[in-house]
């Protein structure tokens, strides 16, 4: 076993430090992280359905007509819904509201959440103890009443959606920044740092932030299906985004629209499943490549 | 330990004091949130909204305090919204929506709905994510393993709705069956009707959350069978089974537990979803419509209850962890 995670570390260093060509290295990458490779061509070929998808959109997602909740069939790729819109060109344009919400959302709660860590771990003392058991509390507080109360607060629009998501996953953030911050703190280099006569303002925009970016960024990635889910949620609950294509609504229009129809309902929750699969397969390779300690902390 | 408790009860009562207020506050400042236009619907004429506010008692100070400019600076409120609020939560009533009906009656019908829904899902949660989880530790890298792990990943990327709505929407179409959508069947009235209605939004509750448990008893069973103690069991000569049933399994189902517990929370959330697509009368539901309608009397007594449940489980999972694993204890 030792001998194995010997093996993997050496292979690792190995893999950062010797100059390979581009190309192998890539390669290399993409074998040890099949399934992150993956992840990565779902997340790219949603951004594109998400810029050009109203282009590729074979008919207008809000026409009706007189064919009612038909199966698939190559006229409509993915059938018609209980008003005769054609379901395939919903789902491509669902997609950008639904990667628009999800990417801004969890930059402002990264953002936000990063802050309060940093401030949290480097204070410490009986602030960063208030501020943990706020965040304790936050966090096991159910995620979507707390989403539900400010969607219902902020009232409906993208923008208060946006902030909604982004507030629900600040005290996630919060909590693994400040872990980070704790242990960067107790580093060799920061105590060189501050033996070197660094003020402490230096070493918290220098020596710590800069190690906890990485981080932040592999959170954003892991949180991004997270919050996704979170959007389409409550566009399903009727709290979504008024007047807009959402996955998370055609959902909901299938299961509440008479009579029932299961392919209405199947291919917009296939949608979601398939970016929410994407981000997660992706964000836990990044997690493994740049930080294996967070293993299941994250 | 005795004095880590108390001092930690002691933060609890301060953090559901300050979550009470929030939510008091956050209700009301909302824009469009005036519950008495709700009441009155569209057109409403101007007397009528006024004479409703004042019935609904909105006309009132809000909190018990209040600073002015003027020369008291701060003055005390005999009677405010949030005064009037906290003396129902006590007097036993839990408070009345607008519409005159006590929340205290309503939860009395609802709370066994929602808890019968949670029991099911815990139970069944423990049922498919612990067994699997061990097997997936056990036989690693087995064809097993990667089953078990490839089903887990799929799972935390479904959403619920989603699942809910198929499996209600599958049957139907394909079979004309659907789960008997009548009122909630007690489950000592008739155990068949009552398990037909549950077991389907608590198995799609349960999918998720088992796939989260299923992952955290793997990597838990994983890193306990690195230990030095279960090398020095297999030395011994103990059996595979022994080691594993008797050594490594104790502990590591210990982080388990706690997730577990704190799950239980969580579960609340999928509550309002999985309610709402199987039309069961629970506090879920409940707690959409009073958020939906503006019946803030109600969301915000709900809310706090919840409030109060979390903190305590929080606490009760740490009291839980430092009891079940000597190795940490409370200084």
């Amino acid at each position: 076993m030792a001998i194995e995670a010997a093996s993997v570390v050496l292979g690792e260093v190995e893999l950062r430090t010797s100059n390979i060509g581009g190309g192998r290295r890539t390669w290399m990458l993409i074998r040890q992280n099949p399934l992150g490779f993956f992840g990565l061509l779902v997340v790219l070929m949603l951004a594109f359905v998400a810029v050009f998808g109203r282009m590729i959109a074979p008919l207008d997602p809000h026409d009706v007509s007189t064919t009612f909740q038909t199966g698939p069939s190559l006229e409509h790729l993915f059938g018609t819904d209980h008003l005769g819109r054609d379901v395939f060109s919903r789902v491509l344009y669902g997609a950008r509201i639904s990667l628009t919400v999800g990417f801004l959302s969890v930059i402002f709660g990264t953002l936000v959440g990063t802050a309060i860590g940093v401030f949290s771990g480097y204070l410490g003392g009986s602030i960063d103890n208030l501020i943990q058991r706020t965040v304790d509390t936050a966090i096991a507080f159910p995620a979507l009443l707390l989403l539900l109360i400010l969607a219902a607060v902020l009232g409906p629009s993208m923008r208060t959606i946006i902030i909604a998501v982004g507030i629900a996953i600040i005290p996630g953030v919060a909590r693994v920044v400040r872990g980070a911050v704790l242990s960067e703190r107790n580093n060799q280099y920061v105590e060189a740092a501050r033996a070197l006569g660094a003020s402490t303002t230096r070493i918290l925009v220098f020596h710590i932030t800069p190690n906890i970016v990485a981080l932040s960024i592999v959170i954003m990635t892991t949180l991004l299906g997270t919050a996704i889910l979170a959007e389409a949620a409550l566009a399903f609950l009727g709290l979504g985004i008024p007047n807009s294509i959402t996955w998370g609504q055609d959902v909901n229009d299938a299961r509440s629209t008479f009579p029932f129809h299961f392919w209405q309902a199947f291919f917009p929750g296939a949608a979601i499943t398939l970016t929410v699969l994407g981000f997660n397969l992706l964000g836990d390779s990044l997690r493994d490549i740049f930080d294996p300690r967070l293993r299941g902390r994250l | 330990m005795q004095q880590y408790i108390f001092r930690r009860l002691l933060q609890s009562v301060l953090i559901v004091f300050v979550l009470s207020i929030v939510v008091f506050l956050l209700l009301r400042v909302a824009p469009g949130a005036n519950p008495a236009l709700v009441m009155c619907g569209i057109n409403c004429p101007e007397e009528r909204l006024h004479a409703l506010e004042e019935e609904m008692g909105l006309n009132g100070p809000r909190l018990p305090v209040s600073v002015g400019s003027g020369a008291p600076f701060v003055e005390f409120h005999k009677h405010s919204q949030y005064g009037d609020w906290m003396t129902s939560l006590f007097d036993g009533s839990f408070g009345r929506d607008w519409n005159g009906n006590s929340v205290g009656d309503e939860l009395k019908r609802r709370l066994p709905v929602t808890f019968e829904l949670m029991i099911i899902t815990t139970l069944l949660t423990i049922a498919i994510g612990v067994p699997f989880g061990i097997i997936s530790a056990v036989m690693r890298n087995s064809p097993a393993d990667y089953g078990v792990r490839f089903t887990s990943v799929l799972a935390l990327a479904v959403p619920n709705f989603w699942l809910g709505t198929l499996v209600l929407l599958l049957p139907q179409d394909w079979w004309g069956y659907a789960p008997p959508i009548t009122r909630a069947v007690s489950f000592f009235d008739s155990p068949w009707d009552n398990l037909r209605q549950y077991v389907p939004p608590a198995a799609v509750l349960a999918a998720v959350s088992a796939a989260g448990i299923m992952r955290l008893t793997r990597s838990s069973m994983l890193e306990v069978m690195r230990q030095d103690y279960i090398r020095t069991a297999r030395s011994k000569g103990l059996r595979e089974r022994l080691i594993i049933g008797r050594h490594a399994l104790k502990n590591s189902l210990i982080p388990v537990a706690t997730v577990l517990g704190l799950q239980v929370a969580a579960l609340f959330g999928g509550a309002v979803i999985v309610e709402q697509i199987f039309n069961l009368p629970g506090l879920g539901i409940y707690t959409l419509g009073a958020l939906i309608r503006k019946q803030y009397q109600v969301a915000q007594t709900l809310t706090l209850y919840i409030g109060v449940i979390v903190v305590l489980l929080n606490l009760g999972v740490d009291v839980l962890y430092a009891w079940l694993d000597p190795r940490i204890r409370y200084s």
